[in-house]
């Protein structure tokens, strides 16, 4: 029995110790806004937040979050989409086919945590992990920027 | 006279051995550094201590996916850190062999003394080793402590899957190397 804190909750969950944190995120604590791309974090669709961080959950082992440590996924970034991140996706409509995206938002608010005020080299060097098989990278960035402007 | 000649000659005689001592010392020294080389010049190494910004990956030494960048602590851009991927230790097997390897505080010299050897001859590898401007000031005591202890460093001879381990066991690096500090660190002549 491992204890994760989840967005803010503690939870008591029965999964073996090396299980993916994003299995115990999807098939266990049944938050399904994280996603499964490559499995071998080379995509970034599974990016959740441990300790204010962008983590990827697919190569983590549950065992190694344990301790702790405060895991945030896309459902507890905020309750009803008002994140900046968020508002910034929504008004300029980033979202084509939307698999990738909770982790390019994942990986968004850990860049403006870091850096409220990123230049397109740091939103490059924080994004470039995270792949858009729609090519959606203009209006990534461009979202990020809107992010900053709305804090 | 006749005295002075042979005091002389005994001092001199003298020197030649002290001398001869020395340079001994110094050939065991300068060999065992070719051993630290090896290891130093070994991809597990020298693929994060690169001169440019982004780290390199694999045995074959190429340019790390992701443009991931150093970053000025060594540990990553602010917004995509190393420890995104790399955890403080390999994943379990089961993993397969793709995933990322992990040690602990997983990062590359910082920007301020990147610690750049790739391609380095051996006599200024050995100038840039013992530099304590160029070394995050270390003495030999540090330096020995880093190549001994260092859990990064010791990750090199258990990279996981798919990498190979540094071509020399550690404790014989570990001897070789504190038998080249312990000499003083002599360095090879340019060219040897």
């Amino acid at each position: 029995m491992l204890t994760l804190n989840i967005n803010g909750k503690d939870q008591e969950l029965d999964v073996p110790a090396d299980m993916p944190l994003l299995w115990v995120l999807r098939d266990v604590a049944h938050l399904t806004g994280t996603k499964f791309g490559c499995g071998m974090a080379q995509c970034g669709a599974c990016t959740v937040h441990v300790d204010g961080a962008p983590l990827r959950s697919c190569i983590t082992p549950a065992t190694a979050v344990a301790h702790g440590q405060k895991i945030l996924t896309i459902e507890g970034l905020s309750t009803d989409g008002s994140h900046p991140v968020q508002q910034a996706w929504a008004e300029l409509d980033v979202v084509q086919c939307g698999y990738c995206q909770s982790g390019q938002i994942m990986s968004a608010a850990a860049l403006l945590a870091k850096i409220p005020q990123p230049t397109d080299s740091d939103i490059d060097q924080a994004l470039s992990g995270n792949i858009c098989r729609c090519g959606t990278y203009p209006r990534i960035r461009a979202a990020v920027k809107r992010a900053a402007e709305i804090g | 006279m006749k005295r002075h000649l042979i005091l002389g000659a005994v001092v001199l005689i003298g020197l030649v051995g002290y001398a001869e001592h020395l340079f001994a010392d110094d050939k065991e020294a300068i060999k065992a550094f070719g051993t630290v080389q090896k290891v130093f010049q070994s991809p597990r190494c020298q693929n994060c201590h690169i001169p440019g910004d982004s780290p390199l990956q694999f045995d074959a030494g190429i340019p790390h996916a992701m443009s991931v960048v150093r970053g000025m602590d060594g540990k990553g851009a602010a917004g995509l850190p190393c420890a995104t991927c790399h955890a403080d230790t390999n994943p379990p097997a089961s993993y397969g062999p793709h995933a990322p390897p992990g040690a602990p505080h997983w990062s590359l010299p910082p920007a301020a003394h990147k610690m750049a050897w790739i391609g380095l001859p051996a006599d200024q590898l050995c100038a840039m080793i013992k530099d304590r401007s160029s070394n995050g000031d270390r003495d030999f005591a540090a330096l020995i402590k880093h190549v001994s202890e260092d859990k990064l460093v010791l990750w090199g001879w258990n990279p996981g899957e798919g990498r190979a381990p540094v071509p020399v066991p550690h404790d014989i690096f570990v001897t070789q190397f504190k038998l080249w500090a312990d000499a003083g660190g002599p360095c090879p002549v340019q060219g040897s």
